[in-house]
């Protein structure tokens, strides 16, 4: 291959980075037009998101659940399919641990596990219906996955009426055996920061969903339906299983994604504790590149700009991290075509 | 009977910005192209409406200052997926982020308040007499943007199935390559499709600004999904997208009128959302969408 | 002598390495019917369509009416008087007639309508003139193929053409829609139009053309008018004379018959019948080539063989077992090798390395992974060996299977498919597109396999490749077994013949599918 050809090929590699680069630049231009200095504001986010270990902290706190999701979204993109159900996955996970959390009578660490389960559980079965349903009728499962989200939200709020506590939004607070413990206590530099236990399960996760992609046969059978579809019937692979499969893992994952906020911190569910977390979900699953490693880079990323734009609310809007967040997912999506159009035409 | 129409004039009024919303989506994807930024849409034209009317205190420019952003977004969002051939959903849903942050940015900036905007005027009445005198219904149809939408739906219905626009639009949802074959610019008409959405989903906002008198954040509330649904169940269809839209609306006024009380009116509230699966599954007729949708046309691989 | 209205000169074009036109000449005067003839791949489509403006050739010249042209675009194509009728044809389904042929040039109404009572009258008097009798107010998807095909003809007259370009029109017909659509270019000619017909049914060829332009590998093998040049003589420059190398075989009696097939009946995707009513035997130790043109149901046929097809009528055996025909791994366990014609599409996942796709169709087998796992530094050890027993260059495991070369693509399907210790292996196309040393190859490794007492059905279009490999050859023309021979006993002329229909050279309907019994015929 030219040289020439192999310099556009590492840029069409490095698209993520490209996009990330020319969306701070974008944002940039806002921050400059409300009169401050892009540079010195950039610098001063991510000191403070990752520079200090409280920031760190609350850094690794917000990329969790993304991480959750991130990784529910790359797994159902592996297989095809696009997973946008992951934020009602992800309520309906944590008010599964919640409600298990807090009514059911288990000793120590049973219950957390049987919590954690719950989530997994909930947010799977979440994601098996829109799977069943591509199976069984191929609907897409864009628009049902979006569906389902309200859907959930209406469960939760159905429910809530019993459930909530008097004049409250919020479940019952869960049992004490039930609280997964916070970081803090075993790593004294993340003093006062709420990142929690959650954290190295998504980080185990994050393993696990890449040995289950590269190193088993379902993996395997997974990536073949998402990458060729008429190769893997060819190979025998039945597709409409599979991608139902691939659809309950990716549920559970999210479903996972509720316990950060359930058991790690607040210890109840609360409406609107996921915060979107859902959707960004899709976009550090985008910039990762469906893979768990770029997923874990991606979610710290987001995660530093979410705690950032905090830090640097009183001179710039927190508002422009979300403006910063969709440009990122615009120009991730664009500069992929785009960057291998060039390279086509110019190698 | 007073009761009845009362309620029709509320499943109505609700069914506005959905049935605008839904028409414009249609015209959209009959093109071929997904429009999944349905929310972000309306959300701008309500800014924007916000914006011109506070700023000149003619509601008439709001109008315009809505349809202006909301083309503007909308050509953001045609940019990326016919041109960069970007996918489709991802920058549907990216422009609804990115409205969302920017929304709420210009209503701390320019407003200085992170929840609403001050008092904005309304639409003024158009005097209808005796029509104007029903009860409930009266003073709907008094407001000029009701008025404006149902013409719409007969616009956008001729416009998409009696005019030649829409006869090389819809073929280029079917089968850009045919079209492309004849010598018709498919990516202007999708862009063009594009726009459309944009304008219709905008005036919706417009519109919820327009009642609401001012501009809350996220006020659009997740209408821009219930209208993409509606857009399905009515087969693409403006009509048919329409009338799902009103059983919408009904729905929404009834869980209104039920809420508190021990009927699950969150049942109710579900109810678009369930309509719209058993669409998909098929229970509802099949729900097909035009064939070349989502699928970046590419004028090389032709 | 006067100009001819479409002279084409010294069309060359390439498609990397691949020389598709070679310096082609080709000329069509007003008021005839031209064949353009030769088999897959001669060039023949790549000549009409740079013809069409859908491709630009990179040597040569088109001249229309005396003024050379510069066809950029089916558009200015157009403009000039040619139409062209897709092979695939270019309409939109839920669209109707009328709206199908105005597209582009809609008669308008007040406000922008489509005055659709207009078009649908325009429509009408176009059909009614040109004898193409079709209903304006239908839409596309309630059409049978034929009508669809005169609205393609309908949408070229509509924009004036006075040149139609025909791309294998009659694949998609019955024997009556033949019938119709030769009245209906007869009458064309007779109104001075000139009509390009690229086809390889040479049946057709005689009865409707007035000159004729056989093709083969790129390049014009012979040209004149059609009274002079027998079907014989065309089959044979189609098909060229490329002496089959009988390789020395080890004479073999075919053992038991481990592949079998009854009465089996096949739908295409349009749900037209494409396989209809096959019998045939493959036995251990033995090649049973098929011979046929493309489009003539091989495709279905092997679909179903695979168990990618469901089949409408008839049964399937795989070294004794029954299958069903839905169900691909049920076929793999009842021991069946496939090497899928299209191997982008069935045969590889391109994204993936050349380990990974080794595995493709035996990742569930024990010796592959052990439980759930599958992958890592086992599958890459084991895909060293098999690489390099199979030729596949560069064999490296972790190299992406898209960056190699259709050869050894190929052989990398080989390598996967012929050390599965199957009983029968299906090959379809093993070859097309490949180089000259991979062919080789796969050919040597075919008959090692049959050596080895596999049974092999070889479906190629290749009469070179049938001849070197089969010990006995089946052609299959329109979805039945029309003959059956020996290579020793037969020449690529019979063959060619067979496989374009010398027995409908007459107006007789086909004679009634004579069953063959598994031992062949003398």
């Amino acid at each position: 291959m030219s040289a020439r050809a192999a310099r556009w090929r590492l840029l069409v590699a490095l698209a993520p980075l490209v996009a990330v680069l020319a969306a701070l630049a974008a944002g940039a231009i806002f921050i400059a037009g409300i009169g401050e200095r892009p540079l010195e504001i950039y610098a001063l986010l991510f000191r403070e998101a990752l520079g200090t270990g409280y920031g760190l902290g609350q850094t690794l706190f917000r990329a969790t659940p993304l991480l959750f999701t991130g990784l529910a979204v790359a797994l159902g993109f592996r297989a095809g399919l696009f997973n946008i159900g992951v934020e009602g996955q992800m309520v309906l996970g944590g008010f599964a641990a919640a409600l298990v959390g807090a009514y059911v009578p288990l000793p120590g660490v049973a219950l957390a596990l049987a919590a954690l389960a719950a989530a997994a559980l909930a947010g799977g079965a979440w994601g098996a219906l829109p799977g069943a349903l591509k199976a069984r009728f191929g609907a897409h499962e864009v628009i049902n996955t979006i569906m389902l989200n309200f859907i959930a939200f209406s469960i939760v709020s159905y429910a809530g009426r019993t459930l909530f506590e008097n004049a409250t939004v919020r479940t019952r607070e869960i049992a004490p055996a039930a609280e997964l413990p916070r970081l803090e206590t075993m790593l004294p530099a993340l003093h006062g920061s709420p990142v929690n236990l959650t954290l190295p399960i998504a980080l185990l996760l994050a393993l696990a969903t890449g040995v289950l992609l590269f190193r088993t046969r379902l993996g395997y059978e997974l990536r073949a339906v998402g990458l060729n579809a008429p190769a893997a019937e060819y190979g025998g692979i039945a597709i409409g299983r599979t991608q139902a499969l691939a659809m309950t893992l990716s549920g559970a994952l999210a479903g996972l994604g509720g316990t950060n906020f359930v058991l790690g911190y607040k210890h109840y569910f609360e409406l609107g504790f996921s915060g979107g977390a859902g959707f960004i979900g899709i976009a550090v699953a985008l910039l990762g590149r469906n893979h768990p490693l770029g997923v874990i880079v991606a979610a710290l990323f987001f995660g530093a700009l979410s705690y950032g734009g905090l830090v640097v609310n009183q001179r710039v809007p927190r508002e422009l991290v979300e403006v910063l967040e969709a440009l990122v997912i615009l120009f991730a999506i664009s500069a992929q075509p785009l960057l291998e159009r060039a390279a086509r035409r110019w190698s | 009977m007073i009761a009845a129409l009362l309620f029709l004039a509320a499943a109505l009024r609700i069914s506005v910005p959905y049935a605008l919303a839904a028409m414009g989506s249609a015209v959209s994807e009959r093109g071929g192209v997904i429009c999944i930024a349905l929310e972000g849409l309306m959300l701008t034209g309500a800014l924007g409406y916000t914006l011109g009317a506070y700023a000149t205190g003619d509601p008439w420019l709001g109008v315009g200052a809505a349809v202006l952003a909301g083309a503007l977004v909308a050509w953001l969002h045609a940019e990326v997926t016919v041109r960069f051939r970007a996918d489709q959903i991802t920058s549907g849903l990216g422009i609804n982020l990115l409205a969302a942050g920017l929304t709420r940015f210009v209503l701390v900036r320019v407003f200085h308040s992170s929840s609403n905007s001050p008092r904005v005027p309304g639409l003024p009445e158009i005097p209808l007499g005796a029509l104007g005198r029903l009860p409930g219904l009266g003073a709907l149809l008094a407001s000029p943007l009701v008025l404006a939408t149902i013409a719409l739906v007969v616009v956008v219905q001729f416009l998409l199935f009696r005019s030649v626009f829409g006869l090389r639009l819809r073929a280029i949802g079917e089968r850009p390559e045919a079209a492309a074959t004849l010598g018709l610019p498919v990516t202007r008409y999708r862009i063009a499709g594009v726009l459309c959405c944009g304008v219709l989903a905008a005036l919706g906002g417009a519109w919820l600004a327009s009642e609401q008198h001012s501009f809350t954040d996220g006020m659009t509330g997740g209408r821009g999904y219930i209208a993409l649904a509606a857009m399905i169940v009515g087969k693409w269809n403006p009509a048919g997208a329409a009338a799902a839209c009103l059983l919408f609306g009904a729905a929404e006024a009834l869980q209104i009128v039920l809420q508190g009380s021990a009927f699950p009116s969150e049942l109710l509230q579900a109810l678009p959302y369930l309509v719209t699966m058993l669409a998909l599954a098929g229970f509802i007729g099949r729900a097909t969408a035009p064939r070349a949708i989502g699928v970046p046309y590419d004028p090389e691989e032709a | 002598m006067r100009a001819p209205r479409i002279a084409m000169r010294g069309i060359t074009r390439r498609f990397g390495p691949l020389l598709a036109n070679d310096r082609v000449s080709l000329e069509l005067e007003p008021g005839e019917i031209h064949a353009l003839v030769g088999e897959n791949g001669a060039g023949k489509s790549t000549l009409m369509r740079a013809l069409f403006g859908l491709l630009a050739p990179d040597e040569g010249e088109i001249v229309i009416d005396g003024t050379v042209a510069r066809i950029t675009s089916p558009l200015v194509a157009m403009r000039h008087g040619l139409g062209m009728v897709h092979q695939h044809f270019m309409l939109v389904d839920p669209l109707t007639v009328a709206e199908n042929v105005t597209l582009g040039r809609e008669p308008h109404a007040f406000g922008g309508a489509f005055a659709r009572a207009r078009a649908e009258r325009e429509v009408a008097a176009l059909a009614e003139r040109y004898r193409l009798p079709v209903d304006p107010r239908a839409t596309i998807a309630q059409l049978s193929v034929g009508a669809q095909q005169r609205v393609e003809i309908l949408k070229a007259l509509h924009r004036g053409a006075r040149v139609l370009i025909l791309d294998e029109p009659t694949a998609v017909l019955t024997p009556q829609e033949v019938d119709e659509l030769s009245a209906v270019l007869r009458a064309l000619r007779e109104d001075g139009a000139s009509i390009a017909l690229i086809t390889h049914k040479l049946a057709e060829v005689k009865a409707l053309a007035d000159r004729v332009t056989v093709m083969r590998a790129g390049r014009v093998v012979g040209s004149g008018p059609a009274a002079t040049l027998s079907v014989e003589r065309m089959a044979e420059l189609m098909v060229g004379h490329v002496p089959a190398p009988l390789a020395a075989r080890a004479e073999r009696a075919p053992g038991e018959p481990r592949l079998e097939v009854h009465g089996l009946e096949v739908r295409d995707d349009r749900g037209l019948p494409a396989v209809r009513g096959i019998d045939l035997a493959v036995r251990a130790g033995e090649i049973v080539g098929l011979a046929g043109v493309e489009g003539n149901g091989q495709h279905e046929l092997i679909e179903a063989l695979a168990g990618l097809r469901p089949p409408q009528r008839g049964t399937i055996a795989i070294a004794g077992r029954a299958v069903s025909g839905r169900n691909p791994r049920e076929h793999r366990e009842a021991g069946l090798a496939h090497i899928p014609s299209d191997r982008l599409r069935r045969g590889l996942v391109p994204a993936m390395n050349l380990a990974e796709n080794l595995v493709l169709g035996r990742q569930r087998d024990r010796d592959v992974g052990r439980g759930p796992w599958l992958g890592g530094g086992a599958l890459l050890a084991a895909a060293r060996p098999r690489l390099e027993e199979f030729d596949v260059r560069p064999p490296q495991p972790r190299a992406s299977a898209a960056r190699l070369s259709g050869g050894n693509q190929q052989k990398l399907i080989a390598a996967r498919e012929l050390t599965r210790g199957a009983a029968v292996i299906l090959a379809a196309h093993p070859t097309r597109g490949v180089d000259l040393g991979a062919i080789d190859f796969l050919h040597r490794r075919l008959l090692a396999e049959r050596d080895a007492g596999r049974a092999v059905l070889l479906v190629s279009s290749e009469l070179s490749e049938i001849l070197a490999l089969s010990d006995r050859i089946l052609v299959l023309f329109q979805g039945r077994i029309v003959h059956e021979t020996t290579p020793a006993t037969t020449s690529e002329r019979t063959l060619g013949l067979h496989m374009t229909g010398r027995a409908t050279i007459t107006d007789a309907p086909l004679p009634p599918r004579a069953p063959v019994p598994p031992g062949g015929l003398a």
